[in-house]
């Protein structure tokens, strides 16, 4: 699995960090995506899943 | 049971996410998606605000790529509308004449603007609900134009915003004398009328009646129901919406404020709904709820895709929605509607930077941050666990340490 962030459309929801704390983070000044992980552990494929399909912006893209 | 044939009507946020989540549980079986736009998916919060803008031109609202959406193996419908269901013989009619069979149905038909009376085929009388809407909208917004925007609510203050950095002459009309006041209350609704002010938009209260039209039959202003006239040549009308249920309305489908659901998106053996046309029972809240929010019609489309495919729920989840405004980036956790208390939690409302909750009947019943996304975040999961209202000077000082 790899994952892309399209920085420019993230709205700064946080979604993503709810549904996969371990593979993403928010910036402290205006909670842009911040990835932990471009390529999550086999653990975090169901999460980080969840997470693209929740992102209300579509700013994350996971290749399997 | 993965031979069934899948009909998706409607293919804006909730649409697309049914499908994919079809997919992505295994499910092998055809999917028809019937959209009424001539478009593959596309969001819509950019509408009033990048896309307004004139930064992003329609192919970046696109929310997912050609590549991705042939994978996902549907049959596109585009530019048809469905025009009404037989639910026992499980088919769809669309306006074209043609029919369709179903084993499942989802419908995922959403809402349209509320206009005012006398606006149909009304040049200048807008509203923002499309990309055909926002590119009509967009064009001759500029510092030479002048806006009258109708309804104070999210969309209109969104819009006043964007107009205004454009250079945009704005005036913004609401029914309560600080726009958005009921939904937030008036410290916050206070703060963003302040941020109207000194980007010199117009706040103007009152109700409007009807639009007036030219004798050339373009806008020409609004009649408010005190008798005055507000004269407007381009009218922005934001003033709620309607679900789009018209076409269900021969079909003995439930139908009262939207289409009436389980709390898995059922409707009768064979139909399910998804996004703003769902109204979803919510077993916390011990009655059907229907949203217009972008992250629901997400979840909406991922719980019935695993309803359909016998597959288990996700988690409940939280209602969220973000708006920018300004330099002021809003976002909010749960629902403030009929909230009676309000405390800011960390932060100064007059900086424009703060979380907050809201309570309601003595529980934490929604969070709201400004220009604070992680802060927000611990804030969360009181208004997933409505916390007693009496906790919060015990809490208080855990969820502001940032």
């Amino acid at each position: 699995m790899r994952i892309t962030i399209d920085e420019d459309r993230c709205c700064a929801a946080g979604q993503c960090v709810l549904a996969a704390p371990e593979v993403f983070d928010q910036r402290d000044d205006d909670g842009i995506v911040v990835l932990l992980q471009e390529e999550p552990p086999e653990s975090e494929y169901e999460n980080t899943r969840n997470a693209a399909a929740l992102c209300p912006a579509a700013a994350i893209v996971v290749e399997e | 049971m993965t031979e069934r044939h899948v009909v998706i009507v409607g293919t804006g946020a909730a649409g697309i996410s049914v499908l994919e989540n079809l997919r992505r549980c295994g499910f092998t079986g055809s999917v028809t998606m019937v959209g009424d736009e001539e478009t593959t998916p596309y969001d819509r919060p950019p509408l009033s605000k990048r896309f307004l803008t004139g930064e992003w031109e329609p192919e970046r609202l696109h929310l997912r790529s050609a590549e991705a959406l042939a994978e996902l193996a549907a049959t596109w419908l585009l530019g048809r509308r469905a025009s009404s269901l037989d639910a026992q013989a499980r088919r769809v009619f669309l306006d074209d004449g043609s029919a369709v069979s179903y084993d499942e149905l989802v419908v995922c038909t959403g809402v349209r603007s509320r206009r005012l009376p006398l606006s149909d085929q009304v040049d200048g009388a807008h509203v923002l609900r499309t990309v055909n809407d926002a590119l009509s909208l967009r064009d001759g917004l500029d510092d030479r134009s002048e806006l009258l925007i109708v309804g104070g609510g999210f969309l209109g203050a969104e819009t006043a915003a964007v107009a205004s950095s454009l250079g945009t002459r704005v005036t913004l009309l609401s029914s309560t004398v600080i726009p958005l006041a009921a939904a937030l209350g008036e410290d916050v609704a206070g703060l963003l009328a302040d941020r109207h002010r000194s980007n010199g938009v117009h706040l103007e209260q009152g109700r409007a009646q009807g639009v007036t039209v030219s004798p050339e039959g373009t806008a020409s202003g609004i009649t408010l129901d005190d008798g005055r006239h507000l004269p407007a040549e381009k009218i922005l009308m934001s003033v709620g919406s309607h679900p789009n249920v018209e076409w269900l309305e021969t079909s003995g489908i439930p139908i009262s404020d939207g289409i009436a659901c389980d709390e898995h998106g059922g409707v009768v053996p064979g139909v399910w709904a998804a996004g703003d046309v769902a109204a979803w029972w919510r077993p916390e809240a011990d009655r059907h709820v229907r949203l217009e929010h972008r992250t629901n019609a997400t979840e909406h489309g991922m719980n019935v895709a695993r309803a359909i495919l016998d597959q288990p729920a996700l988690p409940p989840s939280v209602p969220y929605v973000w708006s920018d405004q300004y330099d002021l980036k809003i976002q909010i956790h749960g629902l403030t509607a009929g909230a009676d208390s309000f405390e800011v939690i960390e932060g100064d409302v007059a900086d424009g930077r703060f979380t907050a909750v809201y309570g309601r009947q003595g529980r934490i019943c929604a969070a709201l941050g400004v220009n604070m996304m992680r802060p927000l975040r611990t804030l969360r999961p009181h208004v997933a666990e409505q916390t007693p209202w009496t906790e919060l000077d015990r809490l208080k000082p855990a969820l502001s340490l940032s």
